[in-house]
């Protein structure tokens, strides 16, 4: 057993050199470059055997990273918020192309104002673009998934790119305990990359999905690309068989966390989700039913099995990391596809809360709790909230104090 | 779980401290989580790094809101409410401080219903961003005070963490740290962990509705020149350079240009004036100075010399 302290960045490093990958575009981005560096020392140090090459921007990365996988070899990449964006007319041209790979996002909530630090409107903006997404929890979940996410994108149903996601500071910059799978059974697992049809080479030159389609053919290929996506729901429960097979660790497309008998359950993605697991064991003690319901896979969306989990329970809090400009929390959105029109749907409430990283406290999963049994004696679902103190309001028009007393300054000058 | 934090300036090693404590928590057996907390990724600005250990899973995640222990390797930082050194401090929190002076001292000075133990600083260095062996000081204190390593797995971690460096200064960090647990030998064991908060007595968040305002107010403008003004990054100094006028030729127009930070005016005289609210002590003016009449001293030097006369 190889148990030792890693950073999420170093977790994901991990993941890509287990799963053998050949070929590796790079641009570095806070907080994302350390993955790139260790993998940079490593193939330096001739520990692994790989091509990196350091591109001018994410755009050029991630063509490079489809034009590679057509070509046959497996493909790591990783971003971060800004570039995600900045290769985001790629990210759906490759989708396209069905050249599976995968890349790594550390999730950073984007401008503006400018942050470095993590929420997930970066990974939303990538929500429709064909891209399979699996979110991380732990470091330990990150170099586990993408092992995962290579047999899903590689599946000859599925055959499309992954993203795999993980939050910058909260794992990305954090070390804890990762059980490294064992290499041997690592390479055993991803088995070879089998590019099928994909056979693109520099001595034959190929045109690749760049036809422009009238509506019939252009709908079909879309449609498809849908269809193929949603067919990594039906692959994933094997893979992740498997995996649990081999490596002993379970990691199912929605992870349940008390959720048996649970009557009013939080419902998050990521990293946060385990301060959550936390606030459950503490409302226990007290004397809640309360659960935590996580999926992990978010595209495809687990809508079914989410309407399982949920239906019949009381109330759920679906809190979002994200923020949906004129409608508000993305994944409470989906939840409520998946809840409308059905018997015993729970009440649904919406928070939204860690943009650009701000915490959230025990306190606030406390008082979540209690606004969502409030709703069920009610009967109606409170209004979206915002996770926001009377204290942060305070810190916030101190700083609007100084920016309005400094715009008199220069104006009156 | 134990929760721990680490204050320092960058250059330090607080990070460093941290990947210690942590490894020395893992190989006793502990679930751990360590990470550094970066403000300005810059030598002598405040920086702090944090350590979480416990016998089970760790959910817990982010910035420690309610430490069992502090750590703070610069006194200088203690005083500054830009560092958040004392930031969830409470009766149960033991804060340890490296300092020439006494606990006492600081006990009025903070008035805290903390514990306060010194670490009882070495010889004064020159420049406090180069404090050594800080790092393992820091991590064996730690140790100590928490009881839950031994001196023999803490000087595996300070090898596991230092191994990048020569067998001599892995040596001597691992005797200095040998060292600081005999200091600590009278509060083995004083800091003790802490459970989860509780969800039937717990203080409300005070959530607030986020009113609207129009774009005249809530449109993010900044308004150039004036902003950095407010942010007093003088306070990152550890070595300060000091204009001696009898030698200044008044060439303002040197310093003032090489100065990275546009911390150095002209006065209406024609002479340079350095602004020490702002200036980073990078030390370029004293390079670049062609008469050599601008010299560098600590900056904790400067500001016991400013205390003496004020008081």
């Amino acid at each position: 057993m190889t148990r030792k302290l890693l950073t999420g960045n170093s977790a994901a490093a991990w993941g890509a050199r287990l799963a053998q990958v050949d070929y590796i575009p790079a641009f570095p981005i806070t907080p994302q470059t350390e993955i790139i560096e260790d993998l940079a020392a490593w193939i330096d140090r001739g520990e692994m055997d790989a091509r990196l090459v350091t591109l001018e921007s994410e755009h050029s990365m991630i063509t490079a990273a489809g034009s590679a996988a057509s070509s046959g070899v497996r493909v790591f990449t990783a971003t971060s918020s800004q570039g995600l964006l900045y290769g985001m007319e790629m990210v759906y041209a490759v989708a396209g192309w069905r050249t599976p790979f995968v890349m790594v996002n550390v999730s950073r909530g984007l401008a503006s104002p400018i942050t470095l630090e993590s929420d997930h409107n970066d990974i939303m903006a990538a929500r429709d673009s064909g891209f399979l997404q699996i979110h991380c929890a732990t470091c330990q979940e990150i170099a586990d998934s993408i092992l995962i996410a290579y047999r899903l994108a590689e599946h000859a149903d599925v055959r499309m790119p992954a993203l795999v996601n993980l939050d910058g500071f909260y794992l990305s910059f954090t070390r804890e305990p990762v059980d490294l799978p064992d290499a041997a059974k690592a390479r055993s697992f991803v088995g070879e990359y089998d590019p099928e049809n994909l056979q693109f080479k520099g001595n034959s030159p190929l045109s690749q999905a760049m036809a422009v389609l009238g509506g019939g053919p252009y709908s079909y290929f879309r449609y498809e690309a849908h269809l193929a996506v949603q067919q990594a729901l039906a692959v994933y429960d094997d893979i992740a068989d498997e995996f649990a097979a081999e490596f002993g660790r379970r990691h199912d497309m929605i992870d349940c966390y008390q959720m048996d008998d649970a009557e009013y359950v939080f419902v998050m993605l990521g990293s946060f989700s385990t301060k959550a697991r936390d606030a459950v064991d503490s409302l226990r003690a007290a004397g809640w039913k309360a659960g935590l319901l996580r999926p992990r896979l978010f595209r495809p969306f687990p809508q079914m099995r989410i309407r399982q989990q949920l239906q019949g329970r009381r109330a759920v809090a679906v809190i979002d990391q994200n923020i949906s400009m004129g409608m508000g929390g993305v994944l409470h959105s989906e939840s409520a596809t998946a809840l409308y029109g059905i018997k015993d749907a729970p009440l649904l409430a919406s928070y939204i809360g860690g943009l650009g990283g701000r915490d959230i406290s025990q306190q606030e999963f406390f008082a979540i709790a209690n606004e969502l049994r409030q709703a069920y004696e009610r009967g109606e679902s409170p209004p979206p909230r915002l996770l926001y103190t009377e204290n942060e309001m305070t810190e916030m028009r101190k700083l609007q104090a100084i920016a309005q007393a400094e715009h008199a300054e220069i104006h009156e000058t | 779980m134990f929760r721990i934090r680490f204050h320092g300036r960058g250059g330090q090693g607080m990070k460093t401290a941290s990947r210690i404590l942590g490894t020395a928590f893992f190989n006793a057996g502990y679930e751990v989580q360590d990470a550094p907390r970066y403000g300005a990724e810059r030598r002598g600005a405040p920086i702090f790094a944090y350590v979480r250990a416990a016998k089970t899973v760790i959910n817990e995640r982010g910035i420690i809101s309610h430490p069992d222990l502090v750590i703070v390797a610069d006194d200088t930082l203690v005083g500054m409410p830009a560092a958040g050194v004392t930031q969830g401090v409470d009766a149960h929190t033991v804060f340890l401080i490296n300092s020439h002076e006494s606990a006492e001292t600081w006990q009025q000075r903070l008035n805290t219903e903390a514990k306060i133990l010194i670490l009882a600083a070495q010889e004064e260095v020159e420049d406090r961003a180069a404090l050594p062996y800080i790092g393992s000081r820091c991590a064996a204190a730690a140790a100590a005070l928490t009881n839950a390593i031994s001196q023999k797995i803490l000087l595996a971690a300070i090898s596991e963490e230092l191994g990048h460096l020569n067998q001599d200064i892995i040596d001597q960090n691992r005797d200095i740290a040998l060292g600081v647990f005999d200091e600590m030998s009278d509060f083995t064991g004083l800091v003790e962990p802490r459970g989860l908060p509780s969800a039937t007595d717990f203080v409300d968040p005070g959530w607030i509705d986020v009113p609207f305002e129009n774009a005249q107010v809530s449109n993010i403008a900044i308004h150039a020149g004036a902003t950095s003004v407010k942010v007093r990054t003088g306070l990152w100094r550890t070595m300060r350079p000091i204009i001696n006028y009898e030698n200044c030729s008044g060439c303002a127009w040197i310093c003032s240009t090489y100065c990275p930070d546009g911390a150095i005016n002209v006065r209406t005289d024609g002479y340079p004036e350095i602004d020490y609210d702002h200036c980073k002590g990078c030390l370029v003016c004293v390079a670049q100075c062609p008469p050599h009449a601008i010299e560098s001293i600590p900056e904790h030097a400067a500001r016991e010399q400013e205390a003496g006369v004020t008081s």
